[in-house]
């Protein structure tokens, strides 16, 4: 055991001392496969990190909901002349028609709007989009709020409250920045309300009427209240997991079709805007450009590969001569390839950690700088551990098999042709 | 041990393939070399001295006859052994030194004591005597570079003494070097062959193969005459 130990020291001390000698040499093949893991790392980490933020963004309005309105009948009906505006009177109950008729159907509100109303506070007034809703908007249409705040709930529907839950924006404008405005009370068309939360920041990327943080959101009953509208803006619903959105969509037009009496088969008498449909489509975009990017970072890997493979190789022949001398001076092939595959497995080591290192620390920064708009799909690169460690494992094994061959040859060859070797 | 025959080779031919043409390198070779002899080989270039002494150093294996080394044939060792008889029993020197460029004096000189993994206090002794022995104990942390071609194969010498073999293989050791430093390497060797190292050497110099006691011309892959010299010069002339 103690022979083995300093056997080992003595070989290290070996490779030691070329390392010293190869300084140049080593620092470019470290260097190769830093690089190489780099690229190919964050390319990756910033593939994750857009699908991430735009998956986000595009959840912004709601996870896999369908918003539908009243359009105009295109097609004459059981005597009705085409041409008929389709509107949802509030106190025809569609919502608790869709909800027991409608299969598939997991959630279902109604939606009330009214635009340009003064909004005020201490002395600010600005003109604002006000919504009347539902609870079940919290989770269909991601209305969450702030920690400290919430969104409205039946208790509210059921007593009219005159609670309002403020768009990230309308607060920031009204309350200024970092200032947490729950229990403030504003006016809205003159009348006192309570803010009971704000919006959490959400990243969004398609809207049907302004962008969430925009606006303010008000119990429905209160909302009839005031304003007295006899119909909803917007009935907006979600399906069920693992439901087919298309099929929902044909059942819901048999159903309001037979209450509004429109031919189930006339597009134009609804408008609905299927975002599950979207979601889908953009699934599919997103799968092409991940076999880009795997393409892009499979070529990089290869590119990376012949470097490794050409600086080991070039270093291993160029060393045949000196292989020579030692196997001249009684020096063991096994020992020699061992000392290759060691520098090797060193070299790899060394590269392919740097290489993870800085990736990290890349997309640790990129997480930390301030990014808005459309660099905000940026703004969360995730490094994929499987892709680096296949990348620095790729490089290694490359790397290890470019030297192992010549130096195996070397070494097994009768000294004096290494010897002769230029 | 039979009467001292330290080397003995029988029949060795060895062919090249280059190409379409069959290289003859040597054509048979029948050579007894005993120990603590001091052995000149001379002949024109493309002879195959040089081949000879590498069959002789185990750096090249011939295409047939029998090398029996120290009453072993080298033919039956596997590589280990090949490796440990290059290591423990053959110091080369070469005519163009092969000195590791990146590494001292001392660490050229330390490389075949690490190979047989001689232990550090033993290791130092020895690498400071052999160091000694040839007069470059102030060049210890030399590297190649720094050191004239004299000096360069004193260390060369040094380090295939370092394991103490049996036979010293110099492959035309003076031929890069002055006739000055010349003569100290040659002073070295018969310094060495009176402590009773054998010593193998190929010449081109007659001045130095003059001091042989034993010479051995090679034409054509064979041996064409081996006499001994019995009117040498001394080193001390």
């Amino acid at each position: 055991m103690k022979i083995l130990t300093y056997k080992l020291f003595l070989f290290l001390k070996l490779i030691g001392r070329e390392f010293k000698a190869q300084k140049l040499r080593m620092s470019l093949t470290v260097l190769a496969i830093t690089w190489g893991t780099i690229s190919i790392t964050l390319l990756m980490a910033f593939s994750v990190g857009l699908e991430t933020q735009m998956n986000k963004s595009n959840r912004g309005l709601g996870d896999g909901i369908v918003i539908v309105c009243g359009g105009q009948t295109t097609m004459p009906y059981q005597g009705l002349p085409q041409g008929r505006r389709i509107m949802f009177r509030t106190e025809s109950g569609v919502i608790d028609l869709i909800k027991s008729r409608v299969s598939g159907i997991d959630m279902v509100a109604g939606e009330f709007l009214r635009w340009g109303q003064t909004v005020e506070y201490d002395r600010k007034q600005l003109n604002k989009l006000i919504c009347g809703t539902y609870p079940e908007y919290e989770t269909m249409r991601a209305h969450y709020a702030k920690e400290g705040g919430r969104f409205i709930n039946q208790k509210d529907i059921e007593l009219k409250r005159r609670v309002v839950y403020v768009g990230t924006a309308v607060a920031r404008e009204l309350f200024g920045e970092d200032v947490n405005p729950v229990g403030e009370i504003i006016r809205i068309s003159g009348v006192p309300f309570t803010v009971i939360g704000v919006m959490i920041e959400k990243l969004q990327d398609s809207n049907y009427h302004g962008s969430d943080e925009d606006y303010l959101v008000i119990p429905a009953s209160t909302y009839l209240l005031m304003y007295g509208d006899p119909f909803f803006d917007n009935i907006v619903y979600k399906v069920k997991d693992g439901v087919d959105s298309k099929i929902v969509e044909k059942d819901l037009f048999r159903v309001l079709g037979a209450k509004y009496r429109f031919d189930s088969s006339d597009d134009n008498a609804l408008w609905t805007w299927d975002t599950v449909e979207g979601a889908k489509i953009f699934k599919k975009v997103f799968l092409g450009i991940k076999i880009f990017m795997w393409f892009i970072g499979g070529m990089t890997l290869f590119i990376a590969g012949i470097g490794v493979a050409n600086i080991m190789y070039v270093a291993v022949r160029e060393r045949t001569r000196e292989i020579g001398t030692k196997m001249a001076l009684g020096a063991r092939g096994g020992q020699i390839i061992l000392q290759f595959m060691t520098e090797a497995m060193a070299i790899s080591l060394v590269g392919g950690l740097l290489g993870i290192i800085i990736s990290l620390a890349v997309t640790a920064l990129f997480r930390m700088l301030p990014m808005e708009g459309s660099l905000e799909l940026l703004s969360d690169p995730t490094v994929n551990w499987p892709v680096a460690l296949i990348t620095v494992g790729t490089l290694s094994f490359i790397g290890f098999a470019a030297g192992f061959f010549p130096a195996r040859k070397a070494a097994s060859i009768n000294p004096v042709e290494a010897l002769r070797y230029e | 041990m039979n009467n001292g025959t330290l080397i003995s080779l029988s029949g060795i031919t060895k062919y090249y393939n280059t190409g379409k043409i069959k290289v003859r390198a040597l054509r048979g070779i029948f050579l007894d070399i005993k120990r603590g002899e001091f052995v000149g080989i001379i002949g024109p270039s493309g002879s195959g001295k040089s081949t000879l002494m590498n069959i002789i150093g185990c750096l090249d294996s011939p295409t047939s006859g029998t090398y029996v080394l120290d009453d072993q044939p080298v033919a039956e060792m596997g590589i280990h052994q090949l490796a440990s008889v290059r290591n423990k029993k053959i110091g080369f020197i070469f005519q163009n030194f092969n000195l590791l460029s990146y590494a001292t004096s001392y660490e050229n000189v330390e490389l075949p004591l690490i190979f047989s993994g001689i232990p550090g206090p033993t290791r130092k002794e020895r690498v400071r005597r052999n160091l000694s022995l040839v007069g470059l104990a102030d060049r210890a942390d030399h590297k190649p570079t720094e050191l004239s071609g004299g000096e360069m194969q004193r260390v060369a010498i040094a380090r295939a003494m370092a394991n103490d073999p049996e036979v010293i293989l110099a492959d035309e050791p003076t031929g890069n070097l002055d006739s000055k430093s010349g003569r100290d390497i040659i002073a070295i060797f018969e310094d060495l062959n009176k402590t009773g190292k054998s010593v193998v050497m190929i010449t081109h110099d007659m001045n130095i193969a003059a001091r042989c006691h034993r010479l051995i011309h090679i034409r054509d892959g064979l041996i064409e005459s081996d006499t001994k010299n019995h009117n040498r010069q001394s080193a001390y002339v």
